[in-house]
């Protein structure tokens, strides 16, 4: 395979949390120690319930925020916050789109922001680009001058594509793009990710919780709790063959439009635990079945092969 | 102000001024309140045209007559004259001038620092913060007349310092309604979509979070400009604001406060005008707020 476009190394972000006048500060781990590669055309998904550090990373990846530990290396060059020049290179589309679009700046120059901040064309070559990404996604050319409100959730998704697509990024942050949107809604999108993805070459970071959505779209999944990847591989591994119970009762809790199929779905006790405290050793362990005494003291390494990696002590077979 | 009267030029969606005079003339009284102040607003511009005499001038044979429909009025003295036989209709005509030119510095001043120091006080938070919002807390504390009256007596009595004082005294609403909007809208996810595209500190607080906090401000900025015209005639009534012979409409009032017993239209006359003033205006607010605060908007 190529070279990586997007390498991030032990990625941790550690945020510290007041809790009232008379305690010490605490520290949240949202993200501890997470590793990956993205290359152009690919996608990989990054899967896991809420609180397990999905939009931290997005944020750590888009360069919203300096990661506490760890290096994240854009087309071989280190990232920083303040580095302005990496920075068109990682775009993002977030799940929102009623509250991801200025409501005080018509579509057209939501789109041509980007050009205005990062290159120097004139009005009417921003302009010109800003149309043709408008076609690409599938926006009419009157749309250039209607203000967001007056488009339903799924067209101004596509404005928010179009948007993040302006400044050619080799890679794009998709934070649950189409969690808020129809089901009808969802699979057109979803097209139409797909169908730019193969044109411009561009390597997806694709956060979700439906698994679902993620099958259609992945090559590579990374499942993920409180903070750490607890299974990595090729989609078709992981889906077909988990080896974490987390994975499997993901895996299971995922809808199947099939009455007749036998339903043995399983069931987690408990919540997640806080990740002011989380529990020592497996972070999984308070609700895992299968757990034992070693799952209580000791963390399991992401370990096993090139294409399928997890951290259990009890891998599923 | 005037600028919601004009017809929207295109056709087809409703553009945002003709959705916005739609919310707004519902609204009875605002209407009768924008009326109100369009009129007043033609009489101050056109003052020379429509004041039957000077406002300086003074009749030595005509002092402290009476409005022209009472027994013994003149009917080139309409409202009759004051104590050194000025008329008091063309008093009040120019009068109408110094008010709005108070109430439009007042809220220029106030809403320019207003706003510049509660979109930092928000934007950057923390130590800023908390630095800014206890300064505008102390401010507050004051009774606002009374620091405006404190500031006029350190500063020197006169109309221009009169307006300065009465600027910082309503500056902190402005800076918190500005902070509450800031702090709002900062989180939102078009801010983050800006910032990943590169957009540097100024443009953010400037271009993309502002333009989304002026609702609130505009409503804010008209109640303050009438809280100003009131605020003067105070300091005016005072003698802490504009100074004799001017015909500021407070000044007047304070005046004619010895006549009140014998000739009573002295003073009900300018107090009628502020009356009158204050309420359109008022009303007028109350309209643009129906008009631009989505929660209270029916579609």
């Amino acid at each position: 395979m190529s070279q990586a476009v997007l390498e991030a190394k032990d990625l941790a972000r550690h945020y510290s949390v007041r809790r009232g006048l008379f305690k010490p500060d605490a520290t949240v781990r949202a993200l501890n120690g997470v590793s990956f590669e993205l290359y152009s055309g690919k996608t990989l998904a990054i899967v896991g319930e809420s609180g397990c550090g999905k939009s931290t990373l997005a944020r750590l990846v888009t360069m919203i925020e300096d990661p506490s530990a760890g290096t994240l290396l854009i087309d071989g060059k280190p990232a920083s916050v303040d580095d302005m020049s990496l920075r068109s290179q990682v775009q993002i589309v977030f799940q929102n789109p009623y509250g991801s679009l200025n409501p005080r700046q018509k579509v057209g120059s939501i789109l041509e922001e980007p050009l205005k901040i990062n290159t120097s064309d004139d009005a009417a070559t921003r302009r010109r680009k800003a149309e043709e990404m408008m076609a690409k996604v599938g926006l009419r050319p009157e749309h250039y001058d209607r203000y967001p409100h007056m488009f339903s959730g799924g067209q101004r998704q596509r404005i928010a594509i179009a948007r993040a697509l302006m400044l050619r990024p080799k890679v794009l942050v998709l934070d649950e793009p189409v969690s808020a949107l129809d089901l009808s809604i969802q699979a057109q999108v979803l097209n139409l990710l797909m169908d730019l993805q193969k044109e411009m070459g561009l390597a997806y970071l694709f956060i979700s919780h439906g698994l679902s959505v993620v099958r259609h779209i992945a090559d590579e999944v990374m499942v993920m709790y409180l903070g750490k990847p607890v299974e990595t591989g090729t989609a078709e591994e992981v889906f077909s063959n988990p080896k974490h119970p987390y994975t499997a009762a993901l895996l299971s809790a995922t809808p199947i439009a099939d009455p007749s199929r036998a339903k043995n779905r399983i069931r987690l006790q408990g919540e997640l635990p806080s990740p002011l405290k989380p529990p020592p050793g497996c972070p999984f362990n308070p609700r895992c079945w299968k757990a034992t005494d070693i799952c209580r003291q000791e963390m399991p390494p992401l370990a096993g092969g090139e294409t399928h990696k997890f951290a259990c002590h009890h891998p599923l077979d | 102000m005037s600028t919601v009267t004009a017809s929207p030029k295109k056709t087809g969606h409703p553009s945002a001024l003709a959705e916005f005079w739609h919310y707004f003339s519902r609204n009875k009284g605002a209407v009768i309140g924008l009326a109100i102040f369009i009129v007043i607003l033609v009489v101050a511009i056109l003052a020379p045209l429509f004041a039957p005499h000077s406002p300086s001038e003074q009749n030595r044979e005509a002092l402290l007559l009476v409005p022209s429909w009472m027994e013994g009025g003149n009917s080139s003295y309409l409202l009759g004259t004051d104590a050194v036989g000025r008329d008091i209709l063309s008093r009040l005509i120019y009068g109408a001038r110094f008010s709005l030119f108070i109430g439009l510095v007042v809220v220029t001043l106030s809403v320019i620092s207003g706003v510049l120091v509660g979109l930092v006080a928000g934007y950057f938070g923390g130590r800023t913060d908390i630095v800014i919002m206890r300064i505008m807390d102390i401010i507050l504390a004051f009774p606002s007349l009374l620091l405006a009256l404190v500031l006029v007596a350190v500063l020197g009595p006169g109309l221009l310092n009169a307006m300065i004082a009465i600027s910082l005294v309503n500056q902190p609403h402005f800076v918190r309604l500005t902070r509450a909007s800031v702090l709002a809208e900062r989180e939102k996810e078009y801010v983050v979509a800006s910032k990943v595209a590169g957009a540097g500190t100024m443009r953010i607080m400037f271009l993309t979070i502002l333009p989304n906090c002026l609702g609130p401000l505009i409503v804010q900025a008209t109640l303050a400009f009438s809280a100003a015209i009131l605020d003067a005639a105070a300091l005016g009534f005072l003698g802490m604001g504009a100074q004799p012979p001017t015909p500021e409409w407070g000044t007047m009032l304070a005046e004619a406060r010895e006549f009140i017993q014998r000739a009573p239209w002295v003073v009900t006359f300018p107090g009628l005008a502020i009356l009158i003033t204050v309420l359109a205006i008022n009303l007028m607010g109350d309209g643009l707020r129906d008009a631009l605060d989505p929660k209270l908007k029916r579609s």
